[in-house]
């Protein structure tokens, strides 16, 4: 099934299934791939959990506000790996040199993205589930029983980390794999920003009004208001989900338009550095 | 109405930054012929390839590939042509099997399992169909790539360097067997080439670019009659060499 065959919007789920049949066999032929997923979120998890035990025993807020680092280093870690598995997707192609390939292919940008989405929610899961289950057994947190709130939680985070990694994957396939490094670094500029860690309060009064331009912002001050205030701030969710509707269009706009820019400088043959 | 042609192209022009790559070339292909594209490193070739396969957005003028303008109207005819070289990679973990199923599930072929049995027939790959493609020497790479080029049994068949690094046996072998796909689906094929020897065995007429011009455009025959040369080599270093006018005279 294709809808608009010869148009550029074309969407054709089969050509879909074929980029994430791609990445399924790209994982499910690597181990050490597979252990990357798991290693990282496992060594944070344990690190943050361990510090919020040592500091609920010595505080007696964080006593009262029990799991919110933790609780911080799940929701950052969706964020954080779910841009993160959609960039390596991305830049696996760069690496294999197959780039060229898929775009004289009939495949469409969309559909090339929305394999690219799924599969950072496949790599997520893979990393993040086991690393959760994890914190249950160590240290009691229960990321689940945040319940529905979760929901919206990883709704708005997903479509936060995607729209950075639409983005950064414009700027690689415009620019090289001399672009690569911002596939890593680019979320840690919004660590401070979006307070993972702290409210927004803590921050400087001219610094604030650009912590709320950020959809992340409002997930972490929901999850405190939840942990700390045992209530779920409805309102914070709907205005990250219409600052993400923006962000993933701008995301989605760069890209095609990177896209263009690379085809009018001829790069999309040439993906070296 | 008559088909339309598999590559027609007017005055196209490409620069980047300030270098013409493609200076202002027009040819057309006509259907169920192979044509080579000659010329030394900088001279278009991979540009004008790029453009064809609407990779590349021209400066001015015109490229349609099958009636379809490109690279506007690419997705009109994609799915009937394909392109080939050992320049661009196949991911290396996934198997040849794994790789040509995603090309062709890309290309909406009909019954690709059968589809990637004949491939491996046909470019005896059988037994390779379920290795590592990275593991597989540079003659069984080469291989592969051309099946990933035929999998959807293209009208119009780009190749760029298609025996680069190959041994003579196994490049030879490769010619023979683009030689069959052509009669056998009366396709268009446009190569691109250094080997000389390749292209007069192949091509039915030879395109010699130099900085972005087309320097001359004829069958093999007559341009070794021009030049009064024994073989394309010697044609080509005469061009190459700003010898052209003089030789041909």
């Amino acid at each position: 099934m294709t809808f608009g065959s010869d148009s550029a919007l074309a969407f054709a789920p089969r050509r879909c299934g074929a980029m994430m049949l791609r990445y399924w066999y790209l994982l499910r032929s690597s181990w050490p791939r597979l252990l990357d997923l798991v290693y990282w979120p496992t060594v944070q998890m344990i690190t943050w959990g361990f510090l919020q035990f040592y500091i609920m025993q010595n505080a007696g807020f964080f006593a009262r506000a029990g799991g919110t680092f933790i609780g911080a280093v799940l929701l950052w870690d969706i964020l954080f790996r779910g841009q993160l598995g959609f960039s390596i997707s991305f830049m696996e192609e760069m690496w294999a040199r197959n780039i060229g390939n898929l775009m004289m292919s009939p495949l469409r940008p969309l559909e090339f993205i929305t394999a690219l989405m799924v599969m950072s929610i496949v790599r997520l899961a893979v990393g993040v589930i086991p690393v959760t289950l994890l914190c249950i057994a160590f240290f009691g947190f229960n990321l689940y029983g945040l319940g529905l709130a979760l929901a919206a939680f990883f709704v708005n985070l997903m479509l936060t980390s995607w729209a950075v990694g639409i983005f950064v994957s414009g700027l690689v396939l415009r620019n090289g794999l001399g672009a690569e490094n911002l596939a890593w670094s680019i979320m840690f500029l919004f660590m401070p920003l979006t307070c993972v860690y702290y409210p927004v309060t803590t921050l400087p009064a001219w610094l604030q009004p650009v912590s709320w331009l950020l959809p992340p912002t409002y997930v972490f001050e929901g999850m405190r208001a939840l942990l700390i205030d045992h209530t779920f701030r409805a309102d914070l969710m709907l205005d990250a989900l219409a600052l993400n509707v923006v962000f993933f269009a701008a995301g989605v706009v760069a890209f095609l338009k990177l896209l263009q820019s690379a085809r009018r400088n001829g790069t999309l043959l040439q993906t070296g550095e | 109405m008559s088909a339309p042609l598999p590559i027609a192209i007017e005055r196209l022009v490409k620069i980047y930054k300030t270098i013409a790559a493609v200076d202002g070339i027009s040819f057309t292909l006509a259907p169920g012929s192979t044509t080579g594209l000659l010329g030394g490193n900088g001279a278009g070739k991979t540009t004008t390839i790029a453009t064809i396969m609407g990779l590349t957005i021209p400066t001015s003028g015109r490229v349609t590939v099958l009636g379809a303008e490109m690279p506007r109207e690419r997705y009109r005819v994609l799915q009937r042509m394909n392109f080939e070289s050992p320049y661009v990679a196949m991911p290396m973990r996934l198997t040849v099997r794994q790789n040509l199923t995603v090309f062709g599930m890309l290309y909406g072929v009909v019954d690709l399992p059968h589809r990637i049995e004949q491939l491996g027939h046909e470019l005896n790959l059988t037994d390779l169909l379920d290795r590592q493609t990275g593991k597989l020497s540079d003659g069984q790479k080469t291989r592969v790539a051309l099946a990933k080029g035929l999998i959807n049994a293209p009208e119009l068949l780009l190749l760029d360097e298609p025996t680069a690094s190959l041994d003579p046996d196994t490049a030879d072998w490769v010619r023979g067997r683009l030689e069959r796909y052509r009669t056998e689906r009366n396709a268009t094929l446009l190569i691109a080439s250094h080997n000389m020897a390749e292209v007069e065995r192949l091509c039915d007429r030879v395109i010699i670019m130099k900085r972005g011009h087309i320097e001359d455009d004829d069958t093999p025959a007559k341009l070794l009659a021009r030049y009064g040369r024994r073989t394309l080599e010697e044609v080509f270093l005469d061009v190459a060499r700003g010898r052209a006018l003089e030789a041909a005279q």
